[in-house]
């Protein structure tokens, strides 16, 4: 097997992302416990987390209303596999959520005991959010969505 | 200036760090190897007839393939320099510190690295010294690695 | 030449720092200003062509996906790309082949940056090449300086002069840039204040050098048929030049900077243009840097090799002179890169269509609007005019 030559390099690079004022409201719902969703004023549908524009009417939503954390999964997948830079250390399950009160999917974690949680897995099984006790405006502010007993 | 809009808005922090391995390929490879052995390797187009280096296996002018490699000149003559004293976030190397273009002679084409041993430290020093057209000539890393880096830099013959 | 197009509206951001929105808010800014201004509706746009500097710069990759919502690309197709810093001429250049071609009669063409949330220079630097070059070039201000020195050496201007020609350029520029409601810095400078500045890298001090800023652009591309339904005014598409050089920064002479130089002989060739200084009203020019700015002058033959200090002192491309160069204030004043470029075309339209405003420049009916990309490696231009 011929040897052949290779230069490794590693780029990082900071960022600061502006949230803006919409994405703030909405980590401000996150530091006091609350998925905050925005109504489109057009097409009435309620939207979280909440965007700047309705990606369908493309206007803005002024009325914010206070979501469930509550849902049933939409879909999911299970990771164990770990890459370069994850963001979130494997394993892990990624879900699509169906929030009581929503229009669209949330997209976050499922989390608890996997092994035991794999046999569980299946669509329209009831979640809840299960909260950080510290929160810092962030969406890990919600640890994970486990299966409602 | 502008005026800046007065935000309380939140800024989410983030570093992005992504790994790269890059293959070097057969050309490149040899360069690079003639660098461990301290010769500097360009490549003749026989369609323009130019001297190209760093060595490459194709003429961009003449989108020829080049086979010809040979050995260039470790000496040459600064086209252009600049002194660069500022430093900005995963800098690859430490300023202050010259970059230069320097036709070796014999070649067609300028080549880019670094201009040292002299002073750095006073830039007004520098730039009484370092002049367009100068003579340098290469000052080679005693270890070798098979790196642009194995040439230390090029000093002026003053 | 294909068919006839038009640009019948453009829309800017403010630009500066703008953390007061995201990225996708500063980009609805744009493309709303514009969707305003010539009263059009989402359905009407049959296509999208969008451009930003590399992912790296603010993190996101694929930023047109990211921006689909508010590029109201949904259902439509869409077209990226990126040419570095000639960006916003690459994207007006893809717009007006889209229309030109017969296959689209509207086409939403919108260019954009968030620099503040990014590291421009170590994102510029991974522009180039690890193996060869990545050790030696310090960012923008290196290279400019390099190619600015190798010029006034060559052709012998005295560092004195250049300095001087430099210095009323950007006195100019910051004084024109309050004559812009979109620019980002404006300033009202002295001789001694530019003279004296921080020293970059030498000779460029922090007056001849662009400001890191945010902002986005969006332009409305029409054919003929579009153009008489919704705009009362349009600015023509006249010429277009695009034209680059290999890829290592040693290959190609950037003085005598062939990449220029045809790309503005390609334009004038097909706007019919043999003696720019006389026929062009206004041009704006890509100036990230004073001294690059005489360079230009001399490579899009406004006056001969060596001669740009010397006419700019005599004051023939300020605002009252033989031939305005950037009455907006130009890149230097103003620099979200993927946008910059689109920025100088919507300002020649805005000259060319009378709707300058404050910085109109009285009469112009032809302007040319550039930008170059990469390191010094590709230009590009626009020409644009009153009449079709």
């Amino acid at each position: 097997m011929k040897d052949f030559k290779t230069l490794p390099n590693v780029i990082r690079l900071p960022h600061k992302y502006g949230a803006g004022p919409v994405v703030t409201k909405f980590y401000n719902g996150l530091r006091e416990g609350k998925l905050l969703g925005n109504v489109c004023p057009k097409c009435r549908k309620t939207f979280v987390p909440a965007r700047s524009l309705c990606p369908e009417c493309l206007v803005k939503m002024d009325t914010w209303v206070e979501v469930s954390d509550q849902g049933v999964l939409v879909s999911w997948a299970y990771t164990d596999k770990e890459f370069f830079g994850s963001p979130v250390k494997p394993p892990f399950v990624t879900a699509l959520i169906k929030l009581d009160g929503a229009d669209c999917n949330f997209l976050h974690l499922i989390g608890g005991d996997l092994f035991e949680l794999k046999k569980k897995l299946k669509k329209g099984l009831k979640v809840k959010a299960v909260w950080n006790m510290e929160k810092k405006g962030h969406m890990l502010d919600i640890k994970y969505f486990e299966p409602v007993a | 200036m502008a005026e800046e809009k007065k935000v309380d808005y939140d800024v989410v922090t983030d570093e992005v760090a992504i790994p790269y391995e890059l293959a070097y390929g057969e050309t490149w490879t040899r360069f690079f190897d003639g660098l461990k052995v301290e010769k500097i390797l360009g490549s003749r187009c026989k369609g323009c007839q130019r001297v190209l280096v760093p060595a490459r296996s194709y003429c961009p002018r003449c989108f020829e393939e080049i086979h010809d490699f040979i050995e260039v000149s470790q000496e040459g003559v600064i086209v252009s320099w600049v002194l660069t004293e500022y430093e900005y976030f995963g800098m690859p190397t430490k300023p202050p510190f010259i970059g230069a273009l320097i036709r070796l002679d014999g070649t067609d084409s300028n080549f880019l690295h670094l201009i040292g041993g002299i002073d750095l430290s006073d830039a007004e020093y520098v730039r009484r010294t370092i002049k367009n057209g100068m003579r340098v000539t290469v000052v080679w890393n005693a270890e070798k690695k098979g790196h642009i880096l194995d040439i230390k830099y090029f000093k002026p013959l003053l | 030449m294909g068919r006839p197009v038009a640009i019948i509206g453009s829309g800017q951001t403010v630009h500066g720092k703008r953390f007061d929105v995201n990225y996708p808010e500063l980009v609805n800014e744009a493309v709303e200003a514009v969707f305003k201004a010539v009263g059009v509706e989402p359905r009407d746009i049959d296509g999208v062509v969008f451009g930003t500097m590399p992912s790296m710069m603010e993190g996101v990759a694929l930023t047109h996906f990211y921006f689909a919502d508010v590029l109201r690309a949904v259902g439509k197709p869409i077209l990226k790309t990126e040419t570095c810093g000639s960006t916003g001429v690459s994207l007006a250049i893809t717009g007006y082949y889209w229309v030109t071609s017969g296959m689209a009669d509207l086409v939403l063409v919108v260019g954009s940056e968030k620099m503040n949330e990014g590291d421009s220079q170590a994102t510029m630097t991974t522009v180039v090449d690890p193996f060869y070059q990545r050790y030696f070039i310090a960012g923008a201000p290196g290279i400019f300086s390099m190619q600015s020195q190798e010029w006034s050496v060559r052709f012998g201007i005295p560092e004195e002069k250049v300095r001087a020609a430099a210095t009323r350029i950007s006195i100019d520029h910051h004084n024109d840039a309050f004559n812009n409601p979109f620019a980002h810095i404006k300033q009202r400078l002295t001789e001694d204040q530019v003279n004296n500045a921080r020293i970059i890298t030498y000779p460029v001090r922090l007056w001849d050098v662009c400001p890191t800023s945010d902002g986005a652009c969006a332009m409305l591309f029409a054919s003929e048929k579009m153009a008489k339904k919704l705009a009362k005014k349009a600015a023509w598409v006249k010429g277009v030049g695009y034209s680059g050089e290999e890829y290592w920064f040693g290959d190609s002479d950037k003085v005598v900077w062939q990449s220029a130089i045809q790309a503005a002989q390609q334009a004038y060739d097909m706007a019919g243009i043999r003696n720019p200084r006389k026929e062009l009203d206004v041009a704006e020019v890509y100036n990230p840097f004073t001294f690059q700015e005489l360079l230009y002058y001399e490579c899009f033959g406004f006056c001969e090799f060596g001669q740009a200090c010397d006419l700019t002192l005599k004051g023939v491309f300020a605002r009252e002179g033989e031939l305005p160069c950037d009455p907006s204030g130009g890149t230097l004043c103003t620099n979200p890169i993927g946008a910059t470029g689109l920025v100088r075309v919507a300002e020649a339209a805005l000259q060319v269509t009378g709707q300058a405003g404050a910085h109109q420049i009285p009469g112009a009916k032809l302007a040319l609007s550039h930008a170059m990309g990469g390191v010094d490696q590709y230009n590009g231009i626009m020409i644009l005019g009153s009449e079709k």
